[in-house]
């Protein structure tokens, strides 16, 4: 009888580890909208674009069903922290300061960070003497702000900006001589918005950071596992290339 | 001192000897822009009070309706329409004005002005309608034009009574002043935002500024609280 009572009190703390990692039902991602093409909102409201593409995709390959919330930029990270949704799924370059808070799948996508300014500037990107006295616009905490900051700090003025139109706005008003942004972004921002004859871009675009990545919680490793998993299917399958063609005329696939 | 200060941020990840003078410069911003937004507002103000108070209801009612703007809507609105409004100006980039409108402080400055100044006005309207009729009577017993009654005997009273609604508009003000951040300007919360950004830090960030924001929130209280012993000590009950 002893035997027996042990063994079943062995069976069920057994079973209860085995459960303990948590099931997935409901993946609840993060979002900073607008961030033309990745994400923003289409004309009746809802949301659309790549991240918002693949993310529906890479849900549908975990069967997993996802939400998506809509967070500000500069509060992304905290909200993770403090469980407000489960994965960032917005854009967001891996980088070691960020490893530091959260866990990141694999790259899922990778663009170049270009150089935006007025028809009528001239500047060489890699030579920082020639920005000098001009104001170089970024959005503050992005990996284009450490550049901007890294390079041009010394020589220009480093304008950071909490929201990207508010950075164009101020392009478009000409409060801004160089705007350091994500090479696609600024591209359908800035050079094929209205008036975008205006401006172009400035010399080659640099690749910065290992890409972007999904991240969540430390401690939701398999959750990352699920994602690493489902991202390599779609990549493979053709839905990832599919996607891709639908936004952009060339590869941003990592 | 310094020395200890420099040692003792060498050992801290977060304040370092650059981002505490990066506050240090926020507040340096925010006391100027603060300051000057009051100086000006209460300048402007002070006629404007008087001008709401005219019987001329044309006169009255056009202080009424700035007033009734600038105290009706957001001043993050207001910032907002002023400084990118501002760029939009047709022909603004060509003038002479653009490099003073284009940098973040003027358009900031002139929201501030404009805000404080119908706040302040209101404050000042209240404190000259509620005059004693026995003392303007007094004063037009004695021959008074309504311009010296107005010099001598109302507006000063006047401000002793708006004295206590002044000191609140003026600690309004400061902590209105942090939303100069949102079009680049670096005061204190711009600091804390840049700072929070860089080490994703919002508690450490965030609770330095508060506490910069308290420390002179205090000394407002403490400045105003003097003056009011002043100008109010003919309102002390008598003591032994």
């Amino acid at each position: 009888m002893k035997k027996t009572l042990v063994a079943l009190f062995g069976a069920v703390v057994l079973s209860s580890t085995a459960v303990q990692a948590k099931d997935w039902d409901v993946v609840r991602l993060a979002v900073d909208v607008p961030y033309e093409p990745f994400e923003y909102r289409a004309p009746d409201g809802s949301l659309t674009g790549f991240e918002i593409d693949l993310g529906n995709a890479v849900c549908e390959e975990m069967q997993v069903k996802c939400e998506w919330i809509v967070q500000a930029w500069d509060g992304i990270i905290p909200g993770l922290l403090a469980r407000k949704y489960d994965a960032i799924f917005s854009s967001m370059s891996i980088n070691e300061e960020r490893a530091k808070k959260v866990l990141f799948s694999e790259a899922y996508y990778n663009t170049p960070t270009g150089f935006f300014g007025p028809q009528a500037i001239n500047v060489d990107p890699f030579n920082p003497e020639t920005l000098k006295g001009l104001r170089v616009g970024a959005q503050r905490g992005t990996i284009q702000d450490v550049y901007a900051t890294e390079n041009y700090s010394s020589v220009a003025e480093i304008k950071r900006y909490t929201a990207g139109d508010d950075l164009v706005n101020d392009l478009r008003g000409g409060r801004l001589d160089v705007v350091v942004l994500d090479y696609p972004v600024g591209v359908s921002t800035i050079i094929e918005a209205d008036g975008g004859d205006a401006y172009k871009v400035l010399g080659d675009n640099v690749q910065l950071g290992e890409g972007v990545g999904v991240a969540a919680r430390k401690r939701d490793t398999d959750l990352i596992e699920m994602f690493n998993k489902a991202l390599a299917t779609v990549k493979e399958n053709g839905v990832y290339d599919e996607i891709n063609a639908k936004y952009f005329d060339y590869s941003i696939k990592k | 001192m310094y020395e200890t200060i420099e040692q003792l941020l060498a050992n801290n990840d977060i304040f370092t000897l650059s981002t505490v003078l990066e506050y240090w410069d926020g507040l340096v911003m925010t006391v100027q822009l603060v300051f000057l937004s009051l100086i000006i507002g209460l300048v402007l103000a002070i006629p404007l009070a008087i001008l709401r108070t005219s019987e001329n209801w044309l006169v009255n009612r056009s202080v009424w309706l700035f007033t009734y703007i600038f105290r009706g809507t957001p001043l993050l609105i207001q910032l907002y329409i002023i400084y990118y409004g501002v760029a939009y100006i047709d022909g603004i980039q060509q003038s002479m004005f653009w490099p003073i409108v284009r940098e973040a402080y003027v358009p900031t400055l002139f929201a501030f002005v404009l805000n404080t100044a119908a706040y302040t006005t209101e404050i000042f309207r209240g404190a000259i309608v509620a005059t004693g009729r026995g003392e303007i009577e007094a004063a037009m017993a004695y021959g008074m034009s309504r311009g010296k009654c107005m010099r001598r005997i109302i507006l000063p009273s006047a401000f002793r009574r708006a004295l206590p609604a002044y000191s609140n508009e003026v600690i309004f003000m400061l902590h209105a002043s942090s939303i100069a951040s949102v079009v680049t300007i670096i005061d204190i919360t711009g600091a804390a935002r840049d700072v929070y950004a860089r080490y994703y830090a919002p508690f450490e960030a965030f609770t330095f500024a508060a506490l910069i924001y308290l420390c002179l929130t205090f000394i407002l209280v403490f400045g105003f609280k003097q003056w009011e012993k002043r100008w109010h000590r003919h309102l002390r009950p008598l003591s032994s």
